[in-house]
């Protein structure tokens, strides 16, 4: 028996390896590996038709926080980009705080479902989830669009004459981005509120605590590993946005990932548009990194 | 007093709240299907039913080479990226903790935390010099592409049903003097086949799916479905698309179904 088991079982770690080493290397060559290419090209110089010269520059750095007056001869800060930051962060995190107001009822409704309707509960919150952003996108588009169902609706009922200016604006990116990321928001809520003890509730009113204080006092401290895990979720992806910002924003309400996308399929200032990408890339992480430690604190403490 | 029909984990307002996020969550999509079936051209008034928009979108060359692009880049990275993770899956579960065994996973998941518009920019770079040196124009690069980021998640199901699987066939076979190949063949890969499967299934989807790496790794007129429909917000909006993305959203639909009867837990 043990030694069927040593032989069945445990291979070496050099079969791991092994197994392991075409994903790797696929991986290496089409999405870590040219990351390191992105750094490089940050520090290059800036050529006009696109593209770089091979020489070493700050320009791409500098580049994201200042612009450089030709007539003035000096450095100035690039209001634009600060603009573009300033909007990507606010609106990621309207986006991240509306997703929990909607998203933590709706986990807890489906947390709280009889044990057999639970799973179509959750299967209905997935289906969206997996769909195609782009075709989510395009749907939340043709109900707010100016000749779209809701304008129409409206006049049609006499509310409104003009249709309402809704489509390329800043709430239309935000309307767009919490639709698309709740279920992100509402699957790991789900997860923690479906592991809560309820009996606790139990004792919390019976200690003569109103709902508002049970939810505050009780609920919302137990299911904070849930709320950071779906707001990082949340968070990351719509900071680096890009899809929803460009068909729901238009040109004028541009975000991190479309400023990107501008320095180099049309404003050809890949220096800058690198170095914007290895900044958006520590964000993310620095986020990752919290979220880790949180769940690794949380799991520690579950079993211990 | 109404305390007879206090249920403690109810919460004021929290079910209505769920149900009209369920009911938000839903509408924009029937709406979107519903006005492909318009026989107007517009996507809010109903003028009837029609079949005319999905002819119009069968008719055009544009979106059946879309078409035909989508489907041979998604077989290609899902039969890929599935052939790879089965063999990572089995490199990194039931074996004792090996040295880089962490390395691996963080390789494996990496395309999950890197926002996808870097990585979209780092492949354009990469890609693009290695246009220039070779010359290859060819769909090559999407397939790679696609591969690559399909990799976590045909990998995610595999292992699941690879932790979940009962060594004690494998063992049995193993003490009835069958190669380690002959038990691999005979006995793991049949039991691991639903994963796999599953793996396929939605690596298949999150290809089909891409807008944004696609449309940086593209080389002039390889359009796929997701950013030919991209292209077309600049022009004239006609339920046209909605025909399209309909189509699309039945494809993912069927695929997300079969996924989930397969990874449901049976006992």
């Amino acid at each position: 028996m043990s030694r069927a088991e040593d032989t069945a079982v445990r291979t070496s770690a050099r079969n791991g390896w092994l197994l392991s080493l075409p994903a790797l290397v696929v991986l290496a060559f089409a999405a870590s590996g040219p990351l390191l290419i992105v750094v490089w090209y940050s520090f290059l110089t800036a050529n006009d038709t696109g593209n770089v010269i091979h020489e070493f520059s700050l320009d791409g750095w500098k580049g994201i926080l200042f612009t450089y007056d030709i007539f003035e001869e000096r450095y100035a800060l690039a209001d634009a980009h600060l603009t573009i930051f300033w909007r990507s962060v606010w609106l990621s995190l309207t986006t991240t705080a509306l997703t929990f107001a909607i998203g933590f009822p709706t986990a807890w409704f489906i947390a709280t479902r009889p044990q057999q309707q639970r799973a179509l509960w959750l299967f209905l919150i997935t289906i969206p989830f997996w769909t195609n952003l782009l075709i989510r996108t395009f749907a939340i588009n043709e109900m707010i669009r100016n000749e779209g169902i809701l304008n129409t609706l409206l006049i049609w009922a006499g509310a409104i004459e003009t249709p309402l200016q809704i489509n390329y604006t800043e709430t239309a990116v935000l309307i767009g981005m919490t639709y698309v990321y709740l279920p992100l928001m509402v699957l790991p809520l789900f997860a923690t509120i479906e592991r809560f003890d309820m009996r606790l509730l139990e004792a919390s009113y019976d200690l003569y605590a109103s709902r508002w204080r049970t939810l505050r006092r009780v609920i919302l401290p137990i299911v904070k590993p849930g709320i950071i895990a779906g707001s990082i979720l949340v968070f990351v992806p719509s900071l680096g946005a890009y899809v929803t910002p460009r068909i729901l924003g238009g040109g004028k309400n541009m975000m991190i990932g479309n400023f990107i996308e501008l320095q180099f399929l049309q404003g050809k200032n890949w220096p800058l548009g690198a170095a914007l990408s290895v900044a958006l890339l520590f964000i993310v992480m620095a986020a990752l990194l919290v979220y880790v430690r949180v769940a690794n604190r949380d799991r520690g403490a579950g079993h211990g | 007093m109404a305390e007879r029909g206090f249920q403690v984990s109810r919460l004021p307002g929290f079910a209505t709240i769920a149900i009209a996020a369920f009911v938000l969550l839903y509408l924009p999509i029937v709406t979107l299907v519903t006005f492909s079936f318009n026989a107007s051209n517009s996507v809010a008034v109903w003028g009837g039913f029609s079949l005319h928009w999905y002819a119009d979108a069968w008719a055009n060359d544009d979106v059946k080479a879309a078409t035909m692009r989508s489907l041979v880049i998604g077989v290609s990275a899902a039969v890929l990226s599935t052939t790879l993770a089965t063999m990572a899956a089995l490199g990194t579960t039931r074996r004792r903790a090996f040295k880089g065994q962490t390395f691996i996973y963080v390789v494996i998941n990496q395309p999950l935390m890197v926002p996808e518009v870097v990585t979209a920019v780092a492949l354009l770079i990469f890609f693009g010099i290695i246009k220039v040196a070779t010359g290859y124009q060819g769909l090559g690069y999407l397939i790679v592409a696609h591969t690559a980021f399909c990799i976590p998640f045909a990998y995610l199901p595999i292992r699941a049903r690879l932790e979940s699987m009962d060594l004690a066939l494998e063992t049995a076979a193993a003490d009835l003097y069958a190669t380690p190949w002959q038990t691999f063949r005979r006995v793991t890969l049949p039991l691991l086949a639903p994963g796999i499967m599953a793996g396929a299934m939605l690596a298949f989807v999150i290809s089909l799916d891409d807008v944004v790496i696609t449309e940086f790794v593209k080389s002039a007129g390889q359009d796929t479905l997701p950013t030919y429909m991209l292209g077309q917000l600049r022009r004239s909006f006609t339920p046209e698309v909605n025909a399209i993305s309909t189509m699309l959203l039945g494809l993912t639909v069927v695929l997300l179904t079969l996924f989930f009867l397969l990874t449901r837990k049976n006992d």
